[in-house]
């Protein structure tokens, strides 16, 4: 079958499981922002248990696979009592695997504003959590864009593991496709185009426009 | 709530640890290949044919940007249509293999481009050829900061080789699932799993850390 | 180390009680006594300059007295107060967070590197201590911020990021911030220190300024004699962690009694 007519055939079908993987990786990308702050910023605590209790998370996750995290959270979680619907089992296993490595992003960024900022603020007066929010937040956000534009791209990537427990994405509809066909050249090779489109000329360009409007936020041209 | 079967545990346990051979044989061949090829990645994006390297260049780009699994799957059955039978541990060799290579081209970039002009500029005071320089002066400067991050891909190879098992592969996840399917019992199995990866990752890491740290003590990198 | 703490006074009342008060501070690096039973007493509305070698601790006493290190032995009293300790059942502990937040608010700093945020403007930068932690409104905290960059003749430039501003205009946005927050007590470490020699006027008047129509007690660490002896009541020459010697100006940094004092006014003299 000539290309094109292939592509006609099964474009809804591609189309359909891009949706779903763009769903899968946005929020995958929300669980992953809100595990890193939270676990990054817990590292950094003065409480021993607290950072115990984040290395415990950061380890875990960052020395287990990902495919074999997300069958534990779909096949082994419910005998444990919690029952996750595949397509939350999905996203939710990408963005806390994905948020260990960004926790130690979060704790470089915050690290490497100056220490005078930190002074600054507390001869303000303000209040530590003031100080984080207002003032080392803002700033660490310029350094942390750069390597998280690296790591959001590992996260489309990841996404395509979650067709592993049957999620309709883009990687389990070109299976289907290929499983039915025998056109795997087509098949694997329409993915690939789509993934790369995504990565190099959406994803890719996206973050370095939001590189550039922080550093301009920051006074830094 | 948790209902861990011990004896159903040793009696699956030596079949894991079997399989866990296979795995770090996967990891390990797909490093050599990924080391040997990122290097080759490297190199041909500083000749000076501009045609070869934007070439490697995109290519490089395009490995990066798109999923390894389904690096996999592409190379497993689009290769014999392309004339190439391909068992699963070839398909899956080459396949983590050129992946890392992608990544591993940008980690010997990084390193050559760190080595000072001033080095290119003495080898050909004393008039080494190309090969000579590269052999000689550039890659053993280049080479040893770029060792961590070498160090850093191998474990991840190793988290990445559960991808074999789609197409195959008998390593720790593909003979996890056949003895979860057999059983009806998935809770030891997939534990063990998750356990032995972390038992052989995180000394690999910490290994790398202490070979990194001694290293850079050793060259005066660190204070 | 239990440090037998009777002898630290609760509060300190009677007519004259100084606005800063350092009994017996010590300050330990390790090894390194950095503040050696310092007692110093700085009265209301007094303009104290603080000179010295590199390492004689004249930095860590103003960077004491703002919280941003901790004392070994010895109380911190500010404007009556013990800020380093708080009374707890009629005896004086280490103070907690919550006190030392409260005593703060007496306190404000202007640092070597200015620490501007550089994400927020002039204007923003005055603002935000007023709004977040005095809890102005934003009318009353902008009505106030403009009063003061107009003061330290920023006024001009209050829509401009830090990053756009030279060393001496950044110095006096810093100080408009500081005088935002309505302090008793302002520290001034080494502020012109930083800054290129054509600009370090700028600052200086504006210091000059605040001695003359405020009544604020102020410390400050720095290497320009001339304009120590012109605007300061007292010097306080530090070495090693005590004071060597203080004084009037006058006295202090044109005759001199220790050796000591000599010496570094010469080495410095001759380096200008």
């Amino acid at each position: 079958m000539p290309y094109r007519d292939f592509l006609v055939t099964y474009s809804d079908r591609f189309i359909d499981g891009t949706l779903i993987t763009l769903g899968q990786f946005g929020l995958a990308v929300l669980v992953a922002i809100f595990a890193a702050l939270i676990s990054g910023l817990m590292k950094m605590a003065h409480s021993k248990t607290v950072r115990a209790a984040a290395t415990v998370y950061i380890e875990l996750f960052r020395g287990t696979s990902l495919l074999v995290q997300l069958y534990w959270f779909y096949f082994v979680l419910p005998l444990f009592g919690f029952t996750l619907e595949k397509f939350t089992a999905g996203f939710l296993t990408v963005g806390l695997c994905y948020g260990a490595y960004g926790a130690e992003l979060v704790r470089g960024a915050i690290q490497s504003v100056p220490r005078g900022q930190w002074e600054a603020a507390l001869a303000l007066n303000m209040s530590p959590a003031q100080r984080m929010r207002r003032i080392i937040l803002p700033q660490a956000l310029v350094t942390i864009l750069p390597p998280w534009g690296n790591l959001m791209i590992e996260i489309l990537k990841g996404t395509a593991l979650v067709s592993l427990i049957s999620v309709a994405d883009l990687m389990f509809e070109t299976r289907q496709i290929n499983n039915n066909t025998y056109l795997s050249a087509q098949a694997f090779g329409t993915a690939l185009i789509i993934y790369y489109i995504f990565a190099r000329f959406m994803l890719t360009p996206i973050m370095r426009w939001l590189e550039r409007v922080m550093a301009r936020k920051i006074g830094r041209t | 709530m948790l209902d861990w079967k011990l004896d159903f545990t040793w009696e699956i346990l030596p079949r894991l640890i079997a399989a866990a051979g296979n795995t770090m044989l996967a990891a390990g061949g797909g490093y050599v290949v990924a080391v040997i090829l990122g290097l080759v990645f490297a190199l041909a994006q500083r000749t000076p044919s501009r045609t070869l390297t934007f070439v490697v260049r995109e290519l490089v780009e395009f490995v990066r940007s798109t999923p390894l699994l389904l690096q996999i799957f592409f190379i497993y059955y689009v290769g014999p249509q392309f004339g190439l039978r391909l068992s699963p541990w070839t398909a899956g060799l080459i396949a983590i293999g050129l992946h890392y290579a992608a990544y591993l081209s940008e980690v010997y970039r990084g390193g050559i481009e760190n080595v000072p002009k001033g080095q290119w500029e003495a080898a050909r005071a004393i008039n080494l050829s190309t090969s000579q320089t590269y052999r000689r002066i550039i890659i053993p400067q280049a080479l040893p900061p770029a060792l961590a991050g070498m160090g850093n891909y191998l474990v991840g190879i190793l988290k990445d080789t559960p991808m074999l098992s789609v197409i195959g592969v008998a390593e720790l996840m593909h003979t996890a699932n056949s003895i979860g399917a057999d059983n009806f019992r998935y809770l030891e199995p997939y534990t063990l799993v998750g356990l032995i990866f972390l038992a052989i990752s995180l000394p690999t890491a910490w290994f790398i850390r202490r070979f990194d740290k001694a290293l850079r003590r050793k060259m005066g990198l660190t204070r | 180390m239990k440090h037998d703490m009777s002898q630290y006074p609760l509060k300190l009342e009677g007519d004259k009680v100084p606005m800063v008060r350092f009994q017996n501070v010590t300050k330990k690096y390790g090894e390194l006594t950095v503040l050696d039973g310092l007692n110093l007493d700085v009265t209301e509305g007094e303009m104290v300059t603080i000179i010295g070698p590199s390492g004689s601790g004249k930095t860590t006493v103003l960077r004491m007295l703002m919280t941003l290190e901790t004392i070994d032995s010895g109380v911190i009293y500010v404007d009556g107060e013990p800020l380093t300790h708080m009374v707890k059942n009629g005896r004086l502990v280490r103070a907690n967070a919550a006190h030392q937040r409260q005593m703060r608010a007496k306190i404000g700093m202007c640092f070597q590197h200015f620490n501007l945020f550089p994400h927020m403007t002039a204007l923003a930068n005055c603002m935000e201590g007023p709004v977040h932690v005095l809890g102005l409104s934003k009318e009353e905290a902008r009505e106030r911020a403009l009063e003061l960059l107009d003061m330290v003749g920023m006024a001009d430039k209050r829509d401009q990021h830090p990053s756009r501003l030279s060393g001496g205009q950044q110095q006096r946005v810093a100080i408009a911030r500081a005088l935002a927050m309505r302090p008793k007590v302002m520290l001034f470490d080494e502020v012109t220190s930083a800054l290129d020699p054509e600009v370090i006027s700028e600052v200086t008047s504006v210091i000059r300024s605040l001695v003359d129509q405020h009544n604020l007690t102020m410390l400050m660490v720095t290497h320009q004699i001339g304009f120590a002896r012109e605007i300061s009541d007292r010097v306080c020459f530090f070495f090693r962690g005590k004071i060597e010697e203080q004084g009037a100006p006058e006295i202090l940094l044109e005759a001199p009694q220790k050796e000591r004092t000599q010496q570094f006014l010469s080495a410095v003299m001759n380096a200008n």
